[in-house]
C-alpha cells in the first residue's frame, strides 16, 4: 500500500509531493530509519572493518584502517575446509529436513483437510519445539547422544559404532542437529503451499492416466515448489551461518566447525577482526549468489 | 487397457450402483444402459447422485455395491488411470503450471503416444485456440479454458466422455455457442458422451436419450421429445419443461380415456397416455398445448375445460407471452400464449376460461409433492 502510494506520487506528480505520498513517507519512516541503524550502519562497519590492517604498534586486537584486500585470501586460504563443510552441512541438513518435512506438510495440508482439529494440532505440533529456546533444545540433544546415553550405549551394542566411538562431535551428530532445528521452517512454507493445492487437479492428472506417483511428480509437487523454495532458503541460509549445533559446547567436536564458529573464534578469541569481517562478508556473498541462481533456476520467481 | 488407442466410442454400462455416504444414500440400485457414440444426458437437480455418478463411471469414487462395464468389460475394481475414460470438469481443473498445449497434451504424454505436440495441436485447432496454444490456463477466460478442458480430455479419444455441468460457468450466449460446438464435435468425433447437468434445455437441446434423475434414482429416460411429450412422474413433468398438474379421483374409464373429477369437473386423458387409471389420479398439461377464452367457449368431448379464473399475472417473455390463471378449485395454471398476433388481448384481472386437448393431456403415475411444487 505504501509503495504503490510513495509510486504514485512520485511518478504521477513531480511538481509537489501529493498529500498520499507524505503519508506513505511517514508510514515508511520506522522502517527505514530501523534498516539505516540496525542493517545498513553495521553492514558499511563490517566491510570497513574486513578491510583493516593490523595496527601500527602491533597491538593484539588494535587495528588502523586501511585498503587490505589479502585480509580475504588469508580468510579463504585459512578456513576454506571450514567453509566448504559449512556449505555441505547446510546442503545435507536442508535435503533431510526436506525429506522430513514434505510428507508432513502434505499429510498436514492434505490428508487433514476435511479435519479442521486434527489439522490444528498438527499444526501446534509442528511449532511447538519453538516454546523452548532452542539452546535448550540442542542441549537435550547433547544429552541424548552423550557419551553414557542408552541411545549411544545401544548403538555401541549393536555394532553401529565402536565401542571408543561416540556420537557428540561428529558430523553425524552436528547435521542431525541442525536439521531437527530447522524442521519447523521448511514445514510451514511447504505446508502453506499445499494446503492451498486444489485436489482437483489431482483427479484431472488421475482422469488423464497418470498413476498417483506421476500425478505427484507432475502436479502436486511442481505446484507446491513456492513452498519448498522458501522453505529450502529459510532452512539453508540460516543453517550455513549457525555456529551453535557444530560448536564444541553443544554437538559438534574437533573437526566439525563451521564458518560462525570460526567467525566466533577469530572475534571473540584470537581478536582478528578483520578475518572475521571478511569471513563474514564472504558468507554474506555467497548466500546472496547462491540463493539467486538457485531461484533463478528453478523458474519459480512468479511462483514467489 | 489405457494404453490402447480407441478410436470410437464404447457403450456404458451401469449394474445395480449403490453409492452411500455417511448419512445418506448418494445413489440406489442405478441400472443404467448407454449405447456406443450416443449422447447422453443424466438431468436431475443438484443432490439428485448425478455427479456422484459421474465420478464412479470416472473411478473417482467407488461405488458401494455395482459395477461399471465400459464396452463390455468390468472395470469396477480399475484405478482411474487405468479407464478409457476423460472427464471434463466442472471446474475445468486446468494445470496452472502448465501451458495449454501441455495441458492438452498431458494423456497423450502418458500413453506414450508418438508425437504428443502435434495431436494436442491439431486438438486445439478443433476447438480454435491453436493461436493461445502457449499461453498459461489463467491467462484465458472462461470459455476459453472450458475449451482447452474439452480438448484435453477429446484428444485422447476415449472410449467414453464424461462431461460434468462444464457449461454451468459461462454466460448464456457462450453456452448455446458451446452447446451447438460441442454436438458438432460428438457427431464429427462419433465418441459416446455421458453430459451431467442441471439445465433442462441444455439437456434436451444436445443429447439424444435424457434420463431425469432425483433423490438417487432415475425416473425416467427416453428421447427429449418422448420425454417431454410425455412425462410419468410428477418430477419429470415439472424438472424437465413446466406443467400444470390436476389431482382427482377417476371416475370414468373407457377404452380411449380416463377421466377424473376435480372441483367437480371433469378433466379427461387417453388411456394409453396415462400410467393409472383408478383411484387418486394426477393428469397434466404443458403450458403451451392450452389456450384460454375470454367467453365460457362451447367445445366437444375432445376438450378439457376448466373455469372461470382470474388472470393474475401476464409476463412477457419475448417469443410468448406467460399467463398465469387462479381458478378456484385447481390452483394456478399457466398458460403460454406465442407472440404472432393472434392471441387474444387480455389484461390483468379479466374473467377467462382455460382448454386443452383431451389428447394432448398426460397421466402420472405418482401424485405431485409439495417440493416438487415449489421446484416448478
Amino acid at each position: 500500500m505504501a509503495f504503490v502510494a510513495l509510486g504514485q506520487g512520485s511518478a504521477g506528480n513531480s511538481a509537489a509531493p501529493t498529500k498520499a505520498s507524505r503519508v506513505a513517507f511517514i508510514l515508511l519512516a520506522p522502517g527505514m530509519i530501523y534498516l539505516g541503524l540496525f542493517f545498513l550502519t553495521p553492514l558499511v562497519s563490517l566491510v570497513i572493518t574486513s578491510l583493516k590492517t593490523a595496527s601500527f604498534t602491533g597491538e593484539i586486537g588494535m587495528y588502523d584502517y586501511g585498503f587490505q584486500v589479502s585480509n580475504y585470501a588469508y580468510a579463504l586460504e585459512q578456513y576454506l575446509p571450514q567453509i566448504t563443510r559449512s556449505f555441505v552441512y547446510a546442503l545435507i541438513a536442508t535435503l533431510m529436513a526436506l525429506l522430513i518435512s514434505y510428507p508432513i506438510a502434505y499429510f498436514i495440508g492434505v490428508k487433514a483437510r476435511a479435519k479442521p482439529i486434527l489439522q490444528a494440532f498438527l499444526l501446534t505440533l509442528v511449532i511447538a519445539p519453538f516454546f523452548i529456546s532452542f539452546l535448550l533444545r540442542t542441549f537435550a540433544w547433547k544429552q541424548i547422544f552423550s557419551n553414557e546415553s542408552p541411545a549411544t550405549q545401544f548403538l555401541q551394542s549393536i555394532g553401529v559404532l565402536a565401542p571408543d566411538q561416540y556420537v557428540i562431535g561428529s558430523s553425524f551428530a552436528v547435521i542431525a542437529g541442525l536439521t531437527y532445528n530447522f524442521i519447523p521452517f521448511m514445514t510451514l512454507p511447504i505446508y502453506t503451499s499445499l494446503e492451498r493445492l486444489d485436489t482437483r487437479l489431482v483427479e484431472a492428472g488421475a482422469d488423464l492416466y497418470a498413476t498417483p506417483a506421476q500425478t505427484f511428480w507432475k502436479v502436486t509437487f511442481p505446484l507446491s515448489l513456492p513452498g519448498v523454495i522458501s522453505g529450502t532458503l529459510l532452512t539453508f541460509i540460516p543453517i550455513s551461518g549457525d555456529y551453535v549445533s557444530a560448536s564444541r559446547d553443544f554437538l559438534g567436536g574437533s573437526d566439525t566447525a563451521m564458518i560462525g564458529n570460526v567467525v566466533e573464534a577469530n572475534f571473540f578469541r584470537i581478536q582478528d577482526y578483520p578475518t572475521a569481517s571478511a569471513l563474514s562478508v564472504m558468507l554474506m556473498a555467497a548466500i546472496v549468489v547462491l540463493v539467486s541462481v538457485y531461484v533463478r533456476k528453478s523458474g519459480t520467481e512468479e511462483l514467489l | 487397457m489405457a494404453t490402447e488407442f480407441v478410436a470410437r466410442g464404447q457403450d456404458l454400462e451401469l449394474v445395480g450402483i449403490h453409492k452411500e455416504f455417511p448419512g445418506f444414500t448418494a445413489i440406489e440400485n442405478l441400472d443404467l444402459k448407454i449405447p456406443a457414440g450416443e449422447f447422453f444426458a443424466l438431468l436431475g437437480p443438484s443432490g439428485c447422485g448425478k455427479t456422484t455418478t459421474l465420478r464412479i463411471v470416472a473411478g473417482l469414487e467407488e461405488a458401494s455395491r455395482g459395477k461399471v462395464l465400459i464396452g463390455g468389460k468390468d472395470v469396477t475394481a480399475s484405478k482411474p488411470h487405468e479407464r478409457p475414460v476423460n472427464t471434463v470438469f466442472q471446474s475445468y481443473a486446468l494445470f496452472p503450471h502448465m501451458s495449454i498445449v501441455e495441458n492438452v497434451a498431458f494423456g497423450l504424454r502418458q500413453r506414450k503416444v508418438s508425437d504428443p505436440l502435434a495431436k494436442a495441436t491439431e486438438a486445439l485447432q478443433l476447438v480454435e485456440l491453436e493461436h493461445l496454444a502457449l499461453r498459461k490456463p489463467q491467462q484465458l477466460s472462461g470459455g476459453q479454458q472450458q475449451r482447452v478442458a474439452l480438448a484435453r480430455a477429446l484428444v485422447n479419444r476415449p472410449a467414453l466422455l464424461l462431461l460434468d455441468e462444464p457449461l454451468g460457468a459461462l454466460d448464456l450466449k457462450l453456452r448455446r455457442q458451446m452447446q451447438v460446438e460441442l454436438k458438432a464435435i460428438q457427431m464429427e468425433v462419433g465418441l459416446t458422451f455421458l453430459h451431467v447437468t442441471h439445465d433442462q434445455e441444455e439437456a434436451m437441446d444436445m443429447a439424444d436419450t435424457v434420463a431425469v434423475m432425483n433423490k438417487g434414482e432415475i425416473e425416467q429416460m427416453g428421447a427429449p421429445e418422448a420425454l417431454y411429450d410425455r412425462p410419468k412422474t410428477a418430477f419429470v413433468a415439472r424438472f424437465l419443461g413446466q406443467s400444470n398438474i390436476f389431482v382427482g379421483d377417476v371416475v370414468e374409464e373407457n377404452d380411449h380415456s380416463i377421466s377424473i373429477s376435480c372441483n367437480g369437473q371433469r378433466i379427461a386423458a387417453p388411456k394409453k397416455r396415462s400410467e393409472k387409471h383408478s383411484g387418486k389420479v394426477a393428469l397434466g398439461v404443458r403450458p403451451e398445448k392450452a389456450t384460454f377464452h375470454e367467453q365460457k367457449p362451447d367445445l366437444d368431448s375432445n376438450h378439457n375445460l376448466v373455469g372461470p379464473g382470474e388472470i393474475i399475472d401476464i409476463r412477457f417473455t419475448g417469443v410468448s407471452n406467460q399467463y398465469l390463471i387462479d381458478v378456484p378449485g385447481f390452483g394456478d395454471i399457466t398458460v403460454f400464449a406465442q407472440n404472432v398476433g393472434k392471441s387474444p388481448v387480455v389484461e390483468l384481472g379479466a374473467q377467462v376460461w382455460v382448454s386443452w386437448k383431451v389428447e394432448h393431456a398426460f397421466g402420472l403415475s405418482d401424485l405431485p409433492l409439495k417440493a416438487d411444487n415449489d421446484e416448478a
